[in-house]
């Protein structure tokens, strides 16, 4: 299956893991806690952990991160800066009457009040919700009203055009923050509170099994579901982002993921801090020229980053990469979607070096299985499971689940219990028990181990789609799609894109009276992207006169993508006559 | 083919990419992607409609050359005198 990108000698004593150590007896607890301080009384929290603690060790001074506007500014802050920044918004917080456990979500672009808000909240002992703040409004009204969202920070612009209309819909909504000296009615500058809130904050204590983060994440049916994180997952944030990005203190890292999926708050604001490294912050989007100019320049040490920007990238071919010098990068990792090996090669003969694929998901709140700097990479491999993590390949059958054997298909299950894995789904009990069976968590991904016990993804066992690295739950988007006047129904299927890795495409049926033409197809594609965001809006429409269907009435995913991609139908003893 | 042509035929390849933008609202100095949120692969479809319509290859190194409707359309100017 694919090559082998063996690693040097040197390579594998510079790693900081050396093969062999998931033999080590040590819990993912045990590895964790030799890296994170902790607080008295077996307090922990993530806030503290990522900032104060640093600053309480000598390291104030240190740059946490660089951030880089837009428009090419280049500003700086140290440890200490990010302490006092998120200290007075736990204070601004704390003023207006909120009490520990309070819901705070972010919708707001990468700025340093996002970090400082983040940081502030985990501090306060407060539940931290990021959204993706180019979602349209109905993902973030849908996210608000599960998570009853008390707090929310965000823009002027996101506030005038995507929250103001929904605002009746969210009454548990107490408090809007928006950044900048002045706001809307009805909502408090960020600015002025800021500089008028105290700089002294001291880190609530919470316990190990506090929830600090939701992380919203789609599912096949009904509504997103809320994965509850708790305090102690840290001690997973700094494990991971020390074995499998190789985060070291002092190092220049740039997570390139938006904190509004789990990547970009994972790794891109809790696990580089807790490790004490320098982060680089872009508040633009992909621009080649700009990211190749930004790893030269700012002397990125570690990247990681997402298999659609990568392929991106590889489209621009080599070229245009010749110019720059990359010499400082030292490792490079991916994640969102399976990397493709042809992916693996090429940034090795461009960086010099290979992006190492890894596996995680909303669910496990950090890097599960991942290609380590100690090993060699295997193109097109999610790679190994981290120290602390046991991951095998199951089946469930007619007498109960069953491991498989190496080289079978089956579904990536994980043993309980690892520090950053969710407690809850929001108030979804149900949900939640079915991710559990037989002592396993079930990942819901398809995946096979090979004799070498490297893990390779297969497919979802469900309908859930994955476009740029988001998982996007079809159910979400025929909601959206037949709130359009013109749709009777609607079925949501991923359908493979050479960048993307899947793009969404809608198949509709219309209502009686209306005919499908290229105007209506605009028309519904501009109702989608208004309702929910560019990201996960349909790219494609085809008009249908039915969709299959099963007897009972619910609409043939599985059936329409065999179609659309010319694979065999499978089973279709269910399917309605007329259905075809 | 003249200028307000040009940006006529830019504006209408992102309402076809992004319908839920009306050309009429969208003025010259607007971000394509930080002020109208079109995301990379809007971009990577709206260069591919682009080719088609215009004749004109926009190659990735070039995209920010199209950042905003102004930019685009005296950048297309260009492209579309020198092929």
């Amino acid at each position: 299956m694919g090559d082998i990108i063996s690693k040097t000698p040197e390579d594998r004593n510079a790693a900081c893991w050396q093969p062999g150590a998931e033999k080590s007896p040590l819990t993912a607890h045990d590895l964790g806690w030799q890296l994170v301080g902790g607080l008295s009384g077996g307090a922990i929290n993530i806030g503290y952990e990522a900032v104060d603690r640093h600053v309480n060790e000598g390291h104030g001074e240190q740059t946490a991160m660089i951030w880089l506007t837009r428009e090419g500014r280049r500003e700086s802050f140290s440890y200490g800066d990010l302490s006092v920044l998120s200290s007075r918004f736990a204070n601004i917080l704390c003023d207006l009457g909120l009490k520990k456990g309070a819901r705070v979500f972010m919708a707001l672009g990468r700025r340093p009040e996002l970090y400082a808000a983040a940081l502030g909240t985990l501090k306060a002992g407060m539940v931290l919700t990021p959204l993706f703040a180019a979602f349209g409004p109905e993902p973030l009204r849908t996210r608000m009203e599960i998570g009853k969202a008390e707090v929310l920070v965000t823009t002027k612009s996101l506030y005038t055009r995507k929250i103001a209309p929904i605002l009746k819909d969210l009454p548990t909504l107490k408090h809007i923050l928006v950044v900048g000296d002045d706001a809307p009615d009805g909502c408090l500058a960020l600015g002025p509170e800021l500089r008028d809130a105290s700089a002294e904050f001291e880190a609530v204590r919470t316990g190990p099994e506090d929830p600090a983060l939701i992380h919203f994440t789609s599912g096949t049916t009904g509504r997103p579901k809320g994965a509850v994180h708790v305090h102690e997952a840290v001690l997973f944030h700094a494990l991971s982002g020390r074995y499998a990005l190789e985060l070291q203190p002092g190092f220049t890292y740039w997570c390139t993921a938006d904190p509004g999926w789990v990547t970009g708050t994972s790794y891109g604001i809790i696990s580089p801090l807790v490790n004490r490294v320098t982060m680089i912050v872009d508040e633009a989007e992909f621009d080649l020229k700009r990211w190749y100019g930004i790893v030269e320049r700012e002397k990125v040490q570690v990247w990681y980053s997402a298999p659609t920007a990568i392929r991106m990238m590889m489209r621009a071919g080599t070229d245009v990469a010749a110019p720059y010098d990359f010499s400082s990068l030292q490792f490079l990792a991916s994640v969102g979607e399976p990397l493709n090996p042809e992916a693996v090669v090429w940034s090795r003969d461009v960086f010099g070096r290979p992006f190492h694929d890894n596996w995680w998901q909303t669910e496990t709140g950090g890097i599960m299985i991942a290609n380590l700097r100690g090993m060699d990479v295997k193109p097109g491999s999610m790679g190994v499971p981290l120290p602390g993590i046991t991951a095998g390949i199951v089946e469930t059958g007619n007498d109960g689940l069953r491991e498989l054997p190496d080289g079978e298909v089956g579904e990536l299950a994980l043993r309980p219990g690892w520090p950053s894995m969710m407690r809850a789904y929001l108030n979804e009990q149900t949900r939640y028990d079915k991710c559990f069976a037989g002592g396993w968590y079930l990942s819901g991904d398809l995946a096979m181990r090979d004799t070498d016990g490297y893990f390779w993804f297969v497919g979802r066992a469900d309908d859930l789609i994955k476009s740029s690295g988001h998982l996007i739950g079809p159910f979400e988007v025929e909601s959206a799609l037949i709130e359009h006047y013109a749709v009777a129904e609607a079925a949501v299927i991923g359908v493979p894109d050479e960048t993307a890795g899947e793009i969404v495409k809608a198949f509709v049926t219309l209502n009686p009276g209306v005919e499908p033409n290229d105007d209506l197809e605009r028309d519904i594609r501009g109702h989608a992207r208004k309702r929910l965001g560019a990201a996960v809006a349909p790219r494609e429409i085809a008009f249908c006169t039915t969709l299959p269907k099963t007897r009972s009435g619910k609409i043939m995913r599985r059936l329409l993508k065999a179609r659309e991609l010319g694979l065999p139908e499978g089973d279709t003893s269910t399917l309605e006559e007329n259905g075809a | 083919m003249t200028e307000d042509e040009i940006r006529a035929a830019f504006l209408d390849e992102i309402n076809r990419v992004a319908p839920d933008i009306e050309p009429d609202s969208v003025s010259d100095e607007e971000h394509l992607q930080d002020d109208l949120e079109l995301d990379s692969m809007d971009i990577l479809n709206l260069v591919a409609a682009l080719h088609d319509r215009l004749e004109v290859s926009i190659p990735e190194t070039d995209y920010s050359c199209i950042s905003t409707p102004g930019k685009a359309v005296s950048y297309l100017i260009g492209k579309m005198r020198t092929t």
